[in-house]
């Protein structure tokens, strides 16, 4: 397929996933709020360095309020990677790509794009829940119609390997963030409190009832476990590696286990890290140091697809057989 | 809501004779319209607008920053064509495409038609759309414009004239299709009842068309569409029409020429491409051989070209056929290659370099309709009756000082239909541009094409940039019977 293609199938995913991701944040952090109303203004500042754009944030706003990190996190067009930036950017991918994508899901995105726009014109703060709730259907519906509408060949595969290590490395960020926020409060383990605060987190990647499922008791090493090691759990980062993997072989025609370009290469290495990893060594190592390093890592990936794929060197494809002569 | 207070105002009405009676064809659709409770059919408009906004069927409009893109108003009242009526217009329009395409092969290979005076050579050499890299080319099967698509406007007398030949990259045929799937949806029963010409197979005889250009002995051709890219005004029918065919959409920078051959930059690396639908004016397809400042075209495309090793559609140079200038010429053109005569006219044009002719527009500027030759899509024009002293002087200076660029002809009536005005119906100024495919066996006429509606009112201009809309066209079965497109059982209500 065309690179200029591929290109656009990776990032309309990203963006996509993205957004669902923000609006999840968001969702998560302000009910959250609402259960722990003296401690709540504090929450929002972390929320901010979930996305990594806290100096972006403060250049533009400076104190952080709720009102002002959700306008920054959902409409403001100056932050490229608000929910609105995001999903425009979605669009303009697929607009670029709309003869190679089925009419279902260019319908959808452009509905999608247009209820946010209108709802970016609307005056008042007062977004419901439902308008987040909106948002994440509205990705899980393109997942499903792109799934249901289109080949799973080959630009679907870069749709998601580029999905994937979106929601690898946002889960990655959101653990590195708010565990450290929350770790102080190990001491009140069983409280109420607690539970409300890693219960939130939780949700922040649609964990709760799965992991309630597996684990049961809120276990702040357990969550750990839960969203890094888990290879069931599709928002997990080895889940998501697993599956960034399988599209990349898919791609180049490699067996499993081996590898045909960089990309390939460093992926495969960080997910047999992940395959054969023990909670004990990421916290001998430091969480923090793991996460980091991860999410080190996962850009590296995306920048050798970037290389890969996207902006390729002038080589003949050498199964070529169309001619006769 | 119904058509009881409708006045054609002394116009051609498409839909009513001039006392107010349907015509033979339209009376169905009215009595459905006339039928359907009050606000039903607001209502159907304002789902059939939603609709295309949803599908994101719009076009950009270069000089509006802010809100670039538009949705191409649309009117849900459709114009009807018999099918009498469209037989003729299908024959002179393969004529006049047949004595056009030998018209540009002649002017860049033997020149017989200037040699014989019937088109004075300077006029031709001077052509804005004449490409002299073109001289000596010889594209496959001797066909040039596989791709036209024709604007003809009807007159108070009910003649169709022919006003524009877009030989080029004619835009607008997604919207015919787009129309289409939108008036079957909002009208399935009376489009059922009413047995329409099917327009939706276009795309299968467009890709027919484009691979059997290949060059020989490609066993499966590889077609693309050529864009500009997304800024560009036609980009959604660009990549429309791309995905209807099932090929690739190319910008420039997914070209190259690597070792004579035209190659897509793709993750598995170069692959050839065989036929180009290109949607990129001449001059900026190749900065080698055309100008050299092009950022969007393919280094060295042209050299592929002339050695047969791709091919394009429409050939480089066919503009020189939609100059202006040259098209006052057409009916001799016609005549010269066809022995035939013309059967659809021209309308009546004074050329500016004729004195006689520049006399009689300078004297006239309030009552003609004055074009520069080398414009398109209603700019650099003078509508007389709707225009001011200053506007009218301004274009006597121009004319004097370029009587090359001028052309003049009479202010046509065009012809109407009703339109969708809030709570009531109101007449407005439609053209028609049927899309003919220029094939290796036949030429085919698609059987109706895009009507254009002038949406203000009174207004001649019916371009999408000058706030035109369009509606769906349609030609009826000479049989009458069923419509081939729908699935509905006929007899039921609407």
């Amino acid at each position: 397929m065309l690179s200029r293609v591929a290109n656009s199938m990776y990032w309309m995913n990203r963006y996509i996933e993205r957004a669902e991701n923000v609006a999840r944040f968001i969702d998560a952090n302000f009910h959250m709020a609402l259960d722990l109303t003296d401690s709540a203004s504090n929450q929002w500042k972390p929320l901010i360095n979930t996305t990594g754009d806290h100096e972006l944030f403060e250049k533009l706003y400076g104190e952080v309020t709720r009102d002002n990190a959700i306008e920054f996190l959902t409409f403001d067009r100056n932050n490229p990677n608000s929910i609105h930036s995001c999903v425009r950017a979605a669009r303009e991918n697929a607009r670029s790509v709309r003869e190679y994508i089925s009419s279902e899901m260019w319908e959808h995105l452009n509905t999608f794009y247009l209820m946010i726009n209108s709802a970016a014109k609307e005056e008042s703060m007062d977004l419901p829940h439902q308008f987040f709730v909106d948002i994440m259907t509205a990705s899980h519906t393109f997942i499903g119609i792109t799934d249901s509408t289109s080949n799973h060949g080959e630009g679907w595969h870069f749709g998601r390997l580029g999905r994937m290590l979106e929601r690898a490395d946002k889960t990655s960020r959101l653990l590195d963030v708010k565990y450290f926020i929350l770790l102080p409060s190990v001491d009140y383990i069983g409280s109420s409190y607690d539970n409300i605060l890693w219960g939130a987190l939780l949700r922040s990647a649609s964990a709760f009832e799965m992991y309630r499922k597996q684990h049961g008791r809120i276990d702040p090493k357990k969550i750990v476990d839960f969203l890094l090691l888990n290879s069931h759990f599709p928002r997990a980062v080895h889940y998501c590696l697993a599956k960034a993997m399988s599209s990349l072989n898919h791609i180049t025609g490699s067996q499993r286990g081996t590898f045909a370009n960089q990309a390939e290469q460093s992926l495969g290495r960080l997910l047999s890290e992940f395959e054969y990893a023990s909670l004990d060594e990421i916290f001998e190592q430091g969480l923090h140091e793991h996460l980091d390093n991860t999410q080190t890592r996962i850009n590296g990936v995306g920048a050798a697809i970037q290389k890969a794929f996207f902006n390729p060197q002038l080589v003949e494809v050498a199964t070529q057989s169309q001619s006769t002569e | 809501m119904r058509f009881d207070g409708y006045k054609t105002e002394g116009f051609y009405d498409e839909l009513f004779d001039p006392q107010g009676n349907p015509r033979q064809g339209a009376d169905l659709l009215i009595k459905r319209i006339n039928g359907l409770p009050e606000t039903e059919l607001q209502r159907r408009q304002k789902a059939a607008e939603r609709a295309l906004l949803n599908l994101g069927i719009t076009f950009n409009v270069y000089s509006d920053e802010d809100q670039s893109e538009k949705i191409f108003p649309f009117d849900i009242v459709p114009r009807i064509i018999q099918a009498k009526e469209w037989a003729a217009l299908e024959r002179g329009l393969k004529q006049r495409i047949s004595a056009l395409n030998s018209f540009i092969d002649d002017v860049y290979n033997d020149q017989k038609i200037l040699k014989d005076g019937i088109v004075p050579t300077e006029l031709v050499l001077s052509a804005d759309g004449f490409r002299k890299p073109c001289i000596g080319l010889k594209p496959p099967c001797g066909i040039w414009c596989h791709i036209t698509g024709t604007d003809l406007v009807r007159g108070g007398d009910g003649q169709y004239y022919v006003l524009e030949d877009n030989l080029r990259c004619p835009s607008g045929v997604s919207y015919v299709l787009e129309n289409r799937l939108i008036m079957k949806r909002t009208f399935p029963m009376v489009f059922d009842a009413c047995s329409v010409q099917p327009v939706t197979d276009y795309p299968n005889h467009l890709l027919d068309m484009l691979q059997d250009l290949a060059p020989q002995g490609m066993r499966a051709p590889v077609v693309v569409v050529w864009t500009p890219g997304i800024f560009n005004s036609a980009y959604f029918e660009h990549s429309f029409l791309a995905q209807q065919m099932g090929v690739p959409l190319v910008e420039g920078g997914d070209l190259v020429v690597h070792r004579g051959e035209v190659m897509m930059r793709t993750t598995k690396g170069l692959e050839r491409v065989d036929v180009i639908y290109r949607r990129i004016d001449d001059d900026f397809m190749d900065p080698k051989v055309f100008r050299e400042d092009s950022m969007l075209g393919v280094p060295g495309l042209m050299a592929v070209y002339r050695n047969g090793r791709v091919a394009l559609a429409n050939a480089p140079g066919t503009g020189v056929a939609d100059d202006k200038a040259v098209y006052a010429y057409v009916p001799e053109i016609i005549r010269y290659y066809l022995g035939e005569e013309p059967i659809i006219n021209n309308v009546p044009t004074y050329a500016c370099w004729r004195d006689e002719d520049r006399q009689y527009v300078l004297e006239n500027l309030d009552k003609l309709v004055v074009k520069a030759v080398n414009e398109s899509g209603g700019y650099g024009m003078l509508v007389g009756p709707h225009s001011t002293k200053e506007e009218q002087a301004e274009f006597a200076k121009r004319i004097k000082a370029n009587p090359r660029t001028y052309i003049a002809q009479p202010t046509l009536a065009l012809s109407r239909v009703p339109v969708l005005m809030d709570d009531h119906f109101e007449g407005r100024h439609v053209d028609l541009r049927p899309y003919i495919l220029y094939g290796k066996d036949k030429i085919s006429v698609m059987p109706g094409g895009l009507t254009r509606v002038a949406l203000k009112k009174g207004s001649l201009v019916v371009n999408s940039s000058q706030g035109g809309g369009s509606k769906d066209t349609w030609v009826l079965n000479s049989a009458g019977g069923t419509s081939p497109e729908s699935s509905i059982p006929a007899g039921e209500g609407l």
